[in-house]
Parts: structure tokens; C-alpha cells; sequence
């Protein structure tokens, strides 16, 4: 589904990530770890297409069979990508479903399928709004204006539930929560997974990762995959704590 | 000159150009007399960091002026120039009794002792030559018509183009529209049902003819002959607008509707609108502009009168597109507008709503007279510039009864180099205690080049009222932009979608056949798509 190859990128000339290699098979859930600044959110961020980061040109990402770094990030989420934002952005003015029906409609007449009028949107919505136990009036209420951290949280996952993207990147969307909203996102990601649908979950701290169990662990320092593993990798490193892979890493070079 | 309007020809223009309301309020004596100081709260973005904006105004600045055709309809037009055998000629074409011919010159007189245009609005432009402008131009075929049908072809193609299509809106009867071609007005449909409730909707030259009294007694009650020099251009030489009267106790069953269409080369429009609601009547008008692509600037300065009496209510609403200019600015409609309206009675109430996308320069600040007690003025506004346009818009709410309150709330969004400030003036007099007053003025920057500017005048005489003033400039940011692609939405529907949504306040006071336009005119797809 998604193969990265030697992934350079940076900004205003700082390098950030520094060869990253990546495959993603359907179905299955990569949690990326790493300490502050390794480039976590800069890989979730570059993978869609964020335009602030340039990006070498020997890198390749292929998704689906896309060269995913050609597209435009409105492309890339119409091919089925999708990234949960560590800070989701607010617009005042814009229902959230009036938001996310633009969204769904602009992805279907990418493909082909006939636009939803308000109406039949409305269904999709309030069923898909269950998964994250969101009450009825969010689909009313502006774009992330005056949410509180946890509730933006799950209005990502709820755009997630109605886009159904055949990849989904969880930029830290552990952070800030507490554990009744950690376990509310959690269970909607969860029911989320499917046999075609795979995950890059991207967190600083092995919790979130007691909830969504992933197949497989890398973790990310200074910009490249230090070291991959299973889910005990993630049990290892909160044991340890991140020094062990500085060490490592140092004694490696 | 043959009469005949034959502009395609003269102006090959491209396709792509720029959307345009044009508006030219003019403004009044009392901004002549307000200090002038740079704004209290002036802001510039100057930074240039995102280096999409110069894209994203570059895509809306080549969306295409949906307008700017012009009509091959026959007119008369009277020779350039401006003197009292032309204002004159103007009277006598339109079969005016003799007060108002007295009226006119003696607003020439007035005209002629002023200094000149007022020159503290915060716009650069040429001034017009009004000696090199025809300040008449009539659809010959116009005598009376009774019916649609007696209607120029040509004509109703125009207002199909416009999207008016009488013939439509006649039948589905929710809309009375009253359409000004140049400088008369052409058809007017709906009349009889309004007869029945003895409202009047009809032309300007119209009521003259019929409500002689009614014109008398009101014209110049609100906006004096001598207000300022574009009023005062406009009292000698007005040519055509509507006339609205509501009596006592009336609801006017549908709402109003007059489109605005400068045609003509090398005219001007002066069209000159009153409206009154009698006691406890109410009202909705609504008001569209549109005009060809020109290479020079065409002249526009109306006036608009609005008394509301006792517990009347009257709703403004004007959608104006006026052509804008091209993006080097060449081009472009000079609208110089004078609305004001007249809360005379207890407990009235007048809303102006406007969306500005138009005009090469704009100077407008519909206003509200607040004598009676407890009368309620409001303004919502909409203002948007791009390429070279420039805009001093905003209003003034003079608090004259007491319990007497205000709203404003204004909306700018600048694009490409373009430039917007709005102007207001909240002015609570000694007797008018327990006043209150609210603004709220946003500014939208989108890219680099542009600038919004607030200039706020607040002067408060007692001290049991309250005033308040709130101010916010902020831009399109990449993580907006950003936030919406990565869920599909393109970068242009995005950009629409953020100002949309910072407009919603304003669309929100609009009614909903003129927000839909409101919302397409932004390039806006999202708003209104419900139902």
C-alpha cells in the first residue's frame, strides 16, 4: 500500500528527515515512536503533502501506485490518505458538517460516485458520530472553533470514520487526552480497522498503543528508522526510556 | 453618435477579469468635518511568507467578471456636460412639474459653491472630468409598458444575462423588481397585487407623475441637496431609481427588488432611491448592480432615503458588482453612494446589509439617523477588494432618541494589491440616554500586497450610555489551507470556504435568494447548498 524509499526532507535548509525507508502492507498498524524532534510529525506532515517541507528529489513514495510526492495534498487525500492533525486547524463559520460533506464529496467525484445531498449526508454523519460518542450538536457547531483539546481529538476521528481513507496517519492524537477521551478515540480507531484499511500511528508514549495494538513498532531518531520491531519494542522503550537509543545510536556510528 | 450601443467591438476584451461590485457611496459632511488622523487601528500584513498567497490571489483574481457584456439595445442619449440647460433638458425629457426643476437647480447652485470632491477617504484615484460625462442615456423603445411582453427583447435578454429574468420571477410572484437600465426605469412587475395593499413600488420619474406629494414631502428629508458634493451632483441631475412607500400598518407581502445596470458608454449613473414605511409598516428591498467591462472609469453616485416612521421597519440589501477594473486596474466603475436612513418614529427600526465585491473605488457609508426613542439602526457588511480595487466603506449611526441602540458589524477581506478600510462613526447625543452601540469590524488579508484599515470615530455626550468597539485582523493561514486539502478540498474551494465562513455573520443577515448570489459571488460553494 505504502512503500517510502530513502524519504530526505526539510525546512528553511535544516534537514529533518534523513532517509527514511517505510513499508506499509493493507491492513496493518505501524506506530512510529521517537523522542522530541526525531521527525515524527514532520513524516506524518510530509506524507500529506504539507508544502512547507522541501523535499529531496531522490525520495520516493509510492501509494497505491501513486508517486505520492507528485500530488497535491487535496489529491492525496482523495486517493485515500488521511492524516489526523496533532493541532487540528479552526474555521469559523463552517459547520463541521457542511465541512466534512465538501470533504466526502470532493473524495466521491474523484471517484466517480454521484455527490450526497444534504440529506443523505446527514445519515452517514450521524452514524459515523456513534463511533466517537459524539453528541448530536457537533455536526453544527463551527470546525474545531471552541472545542475543547479532546474533542478536537475525536472530531478527527470522526472525519476519519467518514471519509474512510484506505490510509490513515495519527499524527500524537494521544496527547493531551485524558483517559476516557484516549479511550473514546482509541475504540473508534479500532472499529475503524479493516483488512484494507492501515494505520501509521505516530505517539510519544507506548499508552496509546495499549489501546490501538499495532503490528509492527519503528522508532524514528534524528530522522531516520533507528529500529524496528513488535509491539514489545514500544513496552521495551517505556522501560528504558529513550536514552537507551541514543546510546545505541551513538555507539552505532 | 447613432444611438446605438455598440461596445464589443471597442472593447476586445479577454475573457478572464476580475469580479467587481462597484459602489460609490458618498459620504457626508460630518466625515468633512471629523480629524483626520491615520487609523486608530491600522493594519498591514507586509510580510511575505507564504508563498501561496500570490497564487491564491492570482486564482481569484482570475475569476471572470460574469458581467461584463453590454447590450445592443437602442438609446437616447443627451450630449456631455454638465450646466442647467442640461439639467433642464434632464426635467423636461422626464415631464417634471416645476418644484422639481427648482429642487434640481437649486442643488446645482449648492453644487457649484462647493470646494470640491471630499478628500479624506483613503482612496487614490483620477478625478472624473464631469464635464466629459452624458448625464442621460434612455432605452428608446421605453414608453409605457403595460406588460412584459412590451418589453424589448433585447432587454429582457440583458436581464436574463443578469439572471433576473422578470418574466420568471413575475410569474412565480416572490420578487417585485423594479429594473433601472441606464438612467430609467424599464418595467416593473407585481404592481397590482401591491396596489391592493396600497403599497407603491414604481420609478422614481413614475412617482413624480403619480405621487407628486409623496416625492415632495420626502425627497431630501434624509439626504439634504447640500450633503456633500456627489449628493448634491446627484440632486441636480438624478435621473431615474424607485420610489417605495409602505402605508400604515402595512407588511409588504414580498420583498422588493431593483437591479441596477450601468450600459451606456461615457455615462454616468445617478439613480436616486427613497423609501418610506408609515407607521408600523415593514419592508424588505433588495438591490443588485451590475456593469459592462470599460477600459475608463465610469461614474456612479446614487442616493438612497429610507424613513421609517413609528414602529416601522425597513431592510436594506444590496448585492453590488459593479465592474471593477482589470487587475493592472484600468477600468473600473467610481461609486460614490450616499445612503442614509431616517429612524423618525419611536421604536423603528432600519437594517442596512450590503456585500461589496465590486467597483474600481468605493465610497459608501450607509447610515442611520437615530431620532425616534428606541429606534434600532444596523449595518452588516461585506467588503471585498482584489487586484487594484480600493474601498472606504462603513457607516455612521448617530444617536439622536434615547434607548436608541446600534450593531455593526463589518467583514473586509483585500486580495491581490487592493486596499480597504472601513470608516465608522458612532456618535451618541446628550439627550440620547441609555444609549447602546456595538461594533465589530474583521479584517481578511489574503497574500502579502494588500492592506486593511480600520478607522473608528466614537463620540459619546452622555454618560448613560455605552459604546462598544471591537476590532480583529487576521489572514488566510497555510494551516487552514492546509487542513482543508488534506481532507480533499482544493486550495481555491478552501480559500472560499474560510472567507465564506468569515462572512457567515454578515450572509446570515441577508435574505436567502441574495445570500445564495452573495455566496457564489465570493466563489463560495459551501453556504447555502442546504436544501
Amino acid at each position: 500500500m505504502l512503500e517510502i524509499r530513502n524519504l530526505k526532507a526539510s525546512v528553511d535548509g535544516n534537514p529533518i528527515l534523513q532517509g527514511i525507508d517505510l513499508s506499509v502492507q493493507a491492513g496493518e498498524v505501524h506506530a512510529i515512536m521517537g523522542p522530541n524532534g526525531s521527525g515524527k510529525s514532520t513524516l506524518a506532515q510530509v506524507l500529506a503533502g504539507h508544502q512547507a517541507y522541501e523535499v529531496d528529489g531522490a525520495s520516493r513514495v509510492s501509494f497505491l501506485g501513486d508517486d505520492l510526492l507528485e500530488l497535491p495534498a487535496e489529491e492525496r487525500a482523495r486517493a485515500g490518505l488521511f492524516l489526523a492533525f496533532q493541532y487540528p486547524v479552526e474555521i469559523a463559520g463552517i459547520t463541521n458538517a457542511s465541512f466534512l460533506q465538501a470533504a466526502l464529496n470532493e473524495t466521491r467525484k474523484s471517484r466517480g460516485l454521484e455527490e450526497l445531498d444534504s440529506f443523505d449526508f446527514r445519515e452517514v454523519l450521524e452514524e459515523k458520530m456513534k463511533l466517537v460518542e459524539m453528541k448530536a450538536d457537533f455536526a453544527d457547531r463551527f470546525v474545531n472553533y471552541g472545542f475543547s483539546g479532546g474533542e478536537k481529538k475525536r472530531n478527527e476521528i470522526l472525519q476519519l470514520a467518514v471519509l474512510e481513507p484506505r490510509l490513515a496517519i495519527l499524527d500524537e492524537t494521544d496527547s493531551g487526552l485524558d483517559i476516557d477521551a484516549l479511550r473514546i478515540v482509541a475504540n473508534g480507531v479500532n472499529k475503524l480497522r479493516s483488512p484494507n484499511r492501515s494505520f501509521i500511528v505516530v505517539t510519544h508514549y507506548q499508552r496509546l498503543l495499549d489501546y490501538i495494538v499495532p503490528d509492527y513498532v519503528h522508532i524514528l531518531y534524528k530522522g531516520r528508522i533507528v529500529k524496528s520491531g513488535t509491539k514489545d519494542l514500544a513496552l521495551e522503550l517505556e522501560e528504558k526510556g529513550y536514552d537507551w537509543i541514543r546510546e545505541e545510536t551513538a555507539a552505532a556510528l | 453618435m447613432d444611438g446605438l450601443i455598440r461596445d464589443d467591438d471597442l472593447f476586445a476584451t479577454p475573457s478572464k477579469r476580475p469580479p467587481g461590485v462597484y459602489l460609490f457611496v458618498i459620504t457626508t459632511a460630518e466625515y468633512d468635518q471629523m480629524p483626520q488622523r491615520d487609523g486608530l487601528e491600522t493594519a498591514k500584513y507586509e510580510g511575505s511568507r507564504v508563498e501561496r498567497s500570490n497564487r491564491e490571489a492570482e486564482a481569484l483574481a482570475n475569476r471572470e467578471y460574469k458581467h461584463g457584456w453590454t447590450s445592443d439595445i437602442e438609446s437616447e442619449t443627451i450630449p456631455k456636460g454638465l450646466n442647467e440647460d442640461i439639467i433642464r433638458l434632464i426635467s423636461e425629457k422626464k415631464g417634471e412639474p416645476a418644484w422639481m426643476l427648482e429642487w434640481r437647480l437649486k442643488a446645482y447652485q449648492r453644487f457649484l459653491t462647493m470646494p470640491g470632491e471630499p478628500t479624506w477617504a483613503k482612496v487614490r484615484y483620477e478625478s472624473p472630468d464631469l464635464q466629459d460625462i452624458s448625464y442621460y442615456s434612455a432605452p428608446k423603445k421605453k414608453a409605457k409598458l403595460k406588460s412584459m411582453d412590451e418589453v424589448d427583447p433585447d432587454l429582457v435578454a440583458t436581464f436574463e444575462k443578469l439572471g433576473i429574468n422578470i418574466e420568471e420571477q413575475k410569474r412565480l410572484a416572490n420578487v417585485a423588481v423594479d429594473a433601472v437600465f441606464d438612467s430609467v426605469s424599464v418595467a416593473t412587475t407585481h404592481k397590482d397585487i401591491l396596489a391592493k395593499r396600497g403599497i407603491i413600488f414604481c420609478s422614481f420619474s413614475e412617482a413624480l407623475r403619480e405621487h407628486p406629494e409623496l416625492v415632495r414631502k420626502y425627497i431630501g428629508s434624509v439626504v439634504p441637496q447640500g450633503d456633500n458634493y456627489y449628493a448634491a451632483l446627484n440632486s441636480a441631475v438624478f435621473s431615474d431609481g424607485s420610489f417605495v412607500y409602505i402605508p400604515k400598518g402595512v407588511k409588504c407581502p414580498m420583498d422588493l427588488s431593483t437591479y441596477f445596470r450601468i450600459n451606456a458608454a461615457d455615462t454616468g449613473q445617478f439613480e436616486r432611491t427613497l423609501i418610506v414605511a408609515d407607521e408600523g409598516a415593514e419592508v424588505s428591498y433588495l438591490e443588485g448592480c451590475t456593469a459592462p467591462m470599460r477600459d475608463e472609469n465610469q461614474l456612479h453616485a446614487a442616493v438612497v432615503e429610507i424613513v421609517a416612521h413609528k414602529n416601522a421597519t425597513v431592510r436594506y440589501s444590496t448585492v453590488q458588482n459593479w465592474y471593477a477594473g482589470d487587475k493592472d486596474g484600468k477600468g473600473g466603475i467610481y461609486n460614490f453612494v450616499t445612503k442614509r436612513g431616517k429612524c423618525q418614529g419611536d421604536h423603528s427600526r432600519i437594517s442596512w446589509t450590503q456585500v461589496e465585491t465590486g467597483s474600481a473605488i468605493t465610497w459608501k457609508y450607509p447610515s442611520c439617523i437615530l431620532q425616534g426613542d428606541y429606534s434600532v439602526g444596523e449595518f452588516y457588511s461585506v467588503a471585498l477588494t482584489n487586484n487594484l480595487q480600493q474601498a472606504d466603506t462603513g457607516t455612521k449611526m448617530l444617536h439622536l432618541g434615547r434607548n436608541t441602540s446600534s450593531t455593526v458589524i463589518s467583514k473586509t477581506i483585500s486580495a491581490g494589491r487592493s486596499d480597504s478600510s472601513y470608516r465608522g462613526l458612532i456618535r451618541v447625543n446628550p439627550k440620547a440616554e441609555n444609549s447602546r452601540s456595538y461594533t465589530q469590524c474583521d479584517s481578511l488579508l489574503i497574500g502579502s500586497e494588500c492592506g486593511a484599515h480600520t478607522f473608528p470615530y466614537i463620540d459619546v455626550r452622555n454618560s448613560s450610555s455605552s459604546v462598544e468597539h471591537e476590532a480583529s485582523t487576521s489572514k488566510i493561514s497555510e494551516d487552514q489551507l492546509f487542513y482543508c486539502q488534506s481532507r480533499g478540498i482544493g486550495q481555491e474551494d478552501a480559500i472560499s470556504m474560510v472567507v465564506n465562513g468569515f462572512c457567515k455573520e454578515v450572509f446570515d443577515h441577508l435574505p436567502m435568494e441574495f445570500a445564495v448570489e452573495a455566496t457564489k459571488l465570493l466563489s463560495l460553494s459551501l453556504e447555502g447548498s442546504v436544501g
